[in-house]
C-alpha cells in the first residue's frame, strides 16, 4: 500500500522566497500524476527537488519506504533510479545524440558502448530518430532534441521519471508523437510525474491531477473530477483563464 | 509536379546572381578600390617622406644595412631553433600545469581546501610578478645553490620560471571557461547520476576547454616572444645571438633580423587566433 513515491510536508526556499510551502504528495507505483499551475507557481522546482538537483529545506522524500532527503545520503543512487527530462532539453551539445544517451549508463553503470548498441538503437527507432544518432544537438529541430533528451533519460532505465514541461517547445504534431509515448511508458508500467501547461494532456492521460498555487497543492484529484467539478475558487479561476 | 517545378526554380536561383546580390557585389568593389588606394597613398609617403628626415642616412646604415644582414641572417635563424625549441617543450607543460592549477582552484570538497587556496597563491603570486624577475630570480637563484650537472643548467631552470608564469594565466583562463558553461549543464548530468568528477571531465572541461583555445591561442603567442627573456640568464637564443652580432659588426641590423623572425611566427598565429575568436562569436550569436 506505501507509496512509490511520497512527499511529507516538503519547504524550499531560494533566499526570502518560499517556493513549496510544505507540499504532500503521494505517487503510487505506475501512476501518472500531472502538475498543473500558473507559471512560477513551483512545478519546476518541485520537480527538481523530487530527484535531489535542489535540496529541500524541511519535509521529507521517500523512495520505496526510504527517505532520500536525509541531508548527506549519496545522492547518485537516487538519481539513477529517477530520471528527468527538462523543458530546455540541457543536451550535451559537444556529443553526437548516441553519445549524449550512451555517456551515463557508460560512465555510471560500466556498460560498454557494444552491449548499450542494440538498446539505445531501439529507443532512438522507437522515437523516430534512428536516422539522427550520429547527429550533433545543434544539428536537430528542438523537437528532435527534446526526444534526445528522453531517450537519453531512459536509457538509464530510471523507476520514475519526471517532465517538465517537455512539449511546451514541440511542433503540434510531435506533441501527439511524444503523447503516444507517454502512454507506451505507462502501459510498461512507469511512474511519471508530469509539469504541464498542456491541460488536454493532464485530462487525458493523468492517474491524478494535481493544482499548485503559490507553492501549495491547493487541490488533487482524478482528471474528470478536477476539471469538471474544480473545488477551489482559485483552481477554478485558473481553469477558467487556461482551458 | 509542382515540385519539380519548383526545385528548378531553386537550382536557378543559386546559380544566376540576385539583384542583391549584384549590388552588394557593386558596393564591395568600390569599398576595396577606396582602400587600396588609401593603401598605398600612405605606404609611398612614408617611403618618400622618412627618406628625407635630416638622420635617415645614419639610421638606415646602422639598422637596415643590406651587408650586415646577409652576414647575420642565417646565424640569427640558426639561433632562433633554440627558441622554438624551449617554446616546443615549455608549451606542453605549461598547458597541463595550467589545467591542474584550474581544477585544484575548482574543488569543493572542503577536504581539498588546500588544494583551493594553494591554486588562489599560485595565481596571484605568478600573475603579479613581471616575467623577468620570476627568471631572474629562479634562473640565478637555484643554480647559485651549486647543485651538480645537469641540475645547474639555465635552460631548466629558465623553463621552469617560464611554466610558473603562463601556467598562473592559462589556469585563469580555463577557469573563466569552467564558468562559462551554464549551470543547467552540470544539472543534467547530475540528473542521469553522473558524479561530480565524471560532470567535470566529461559535460564541463571539453566545451570550456574549446572556447577558450583563441584566448590561449594568445598566451603561447606571448610565450613565443618571452622565451628571449631567457637570453638574461644564459641560453644563446636568437636575441642573444643578435647582440653578439651587435658588439661583431657594430651594427643594429641583427636586432631587425630578429625582430622580422619573431614576426614571420607571430603575426599568422595572431591572425589565426583572431579567426578563431571571431568564428567562435559568430556562432554565439
Ligand atoms: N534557482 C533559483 N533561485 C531563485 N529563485 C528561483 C530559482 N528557481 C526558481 N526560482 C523561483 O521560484 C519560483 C517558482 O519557479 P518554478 O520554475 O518552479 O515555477 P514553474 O511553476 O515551473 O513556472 P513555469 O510554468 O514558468 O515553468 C519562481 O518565482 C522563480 O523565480
Ligand atoms: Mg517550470
Amino acid at each position: 500500500m506505501s507509496a512509490k513515491l511520497s512527499l511529507r510536508g516538503v519547504r524550499k526556499r531560494f533566499g526570502d522566497h518560499e517556493v513549496c510551502k510544505g507540499i504532500d504528495l503521494e505517487v503510487a507505483e505506475g501512476e501518472m500524476v500531472c502538475l498543473i499551475g500558473a507559471s512560477g507557481s513551483g512545478k519546476s522546482t518541485l520537480l527538481r527537488c523530487m530527484n535531489l538537483l535542489e535540496p529541500i529545506d524541511d519535509g521529507s522524500i521517500w523512495l520505496d519506504g526510504v527517505d532520500i532527503s536525509e541531508p548527506g545520503l549519496n545522492r547518485q543512487p537516487v538519481r539513477q533510479k529517477i530520471g528527468i527530462v527538462f523543458q530546455s532539453y540541457n543536451l550535451f551539445p559537444h556529443m553526437t545524440a548516441a553519445e549524449n544517451v550512451m555517456l551515463a549508463p557508460r560512465r555510471v553503470k560500466g556498460q560498454t558502448r557494444d552491449a548499450l548498441r542494440p538498446r539505445v538503437e531501439a529507443l532512438f527507432t522507437r522515437f523516430g530518430l534512428g536516422d539522427r544518432m550520429e547527429h550533433y544537438p545543434d544539428q536537430l529541430s528542438g523537437g528532435q532534441q527534446q526526444r534526445v533528451a528522453i531517450i537519453r533519460a531512459l536509457a538509464m532505465q530510471p523507476e520514475i521519471m519526471l517532465f517538465d514541461e517537455i512539449t511546451s517547445a514541440l511542433d503540434p504534431e510531435l506533441v501527439g508523437e511524444v503523447l503516444d509515448v507517454l502512454r507506451d511508458l505507462r502501459a510498461e508500467g512507469m511512474t511519471m510525474v508530469l509539469a504541464t501547461h498542456e491541460m488536454g494532456f493532464a485530462r487525458e492521460l493523468a492517474d491524478k491531477v494535481c493544482f499548485l498555487d503559490a507553492g501549495r497543492i491547493l487541490e488533487q484529484a482524478p482528471p474528470e473530477a478536477l476539471f469538471s467539478n474544480p473545488r477551489e475558487p482559485r483552481t477554478k479561476a485558473f481553469l477558467a483563464r487556461v482551458l | 509536379m509542382a515540385d519539380a517545378s519548383s526545385q528548378d526554380r531553386a537550382a536557378a536561383s543559386s546559380t544566376a546572381p540576385t539583384r542583391r546580390a549584384l549590388y552588394e557585389a557593386g558596393v564591395r568593389r568600390r569599398a576595396n578600390r577606396i582602400a587600396l588606394i588609401s593603401t598605398l597613398s600612405v605606404i609611398v609617403a612614408i617611403f618618400v617622406l622618412v627618406p628625407l628626415a635630416p638622420g635617415w642616412e645614419a639610421v638606415q646604415k646602422s639598422f637596415f644595412n643590406g651587408r650586415v644582414f646577409a652576414a647575420t641572417f642565417p646565424g640569427l635563424l640558426d639561433a632562433f631553433v633554440l627558441n622554438v625549441m624551449i617554446f616546443a617543450w615549455s608549451a606542453p607543460l605549461i598547458a597541463l600545469t595550467g589545467l591542474a592549477i584550474a581544477l585544484c582552484r575548482d574543488a569543493r570538497a572542503p577536504a581539498l581546501f588546500p588544494l583551493r587556496l594553494f591554486g588562489i597563491a599560485y595565481t596571484d603570486i605568478f600573475r603579479g610578478l613581471p616575467v623577468v624577475l620570476v627568471i631572474y630570480i629562479i634562473g640565478f637563484g637555484v643554480p647559485g645553490l651549486g647543485l651538480p650537472r645537469p641540475w645547474n643548467s639555465p635552460y631548466i631552470w629558465g623553463t621552469l620560471a617560464l611554466v610558473l608564469v603562463y601556467s598562473a594565466y592559462v589556469a585563469e583562463v580555463i577557469r573563466s571557461g569552467i564558468d562559462s558553461i551554464h549551470q543547467s549543464q552540470r544539472s543534467a548530468a547530475a540528473s542521469l547520476g553522473l558524479s561530480d568528477r565524471d560532470t567535470m571531465r566529461y559535460v564541463v572541461l571539453p566545451q570550456a576547454i574549446r572556447n577558450v583555445v583563441p584566448a590561449n591561442m594568445n598566451l603561447f603567442i606571448a610565450l613565443q616572444k618571452d622565451v628571449a627573456l631567457l637570453s638574461f640568464i644564459g641560453p644563446v637564443e636568437v636575441f642573444r645571438q643578435a647582440g653578439v652580432y651587435k658588439s661583431l659588426y657594430a651594427n643594429f641590423t641583427p636586432y631587425v633580423g630578429a625582430a622580422l623572425i619573431f614576426l614571420a611566427l607571430t603575426i599568422p598565429a595572431t591572425r589565426y587566433a583572431d579567426y578563431l575568436m571571431n568564428k567562435q562569436n559568430k556562432a554565439r550569436r
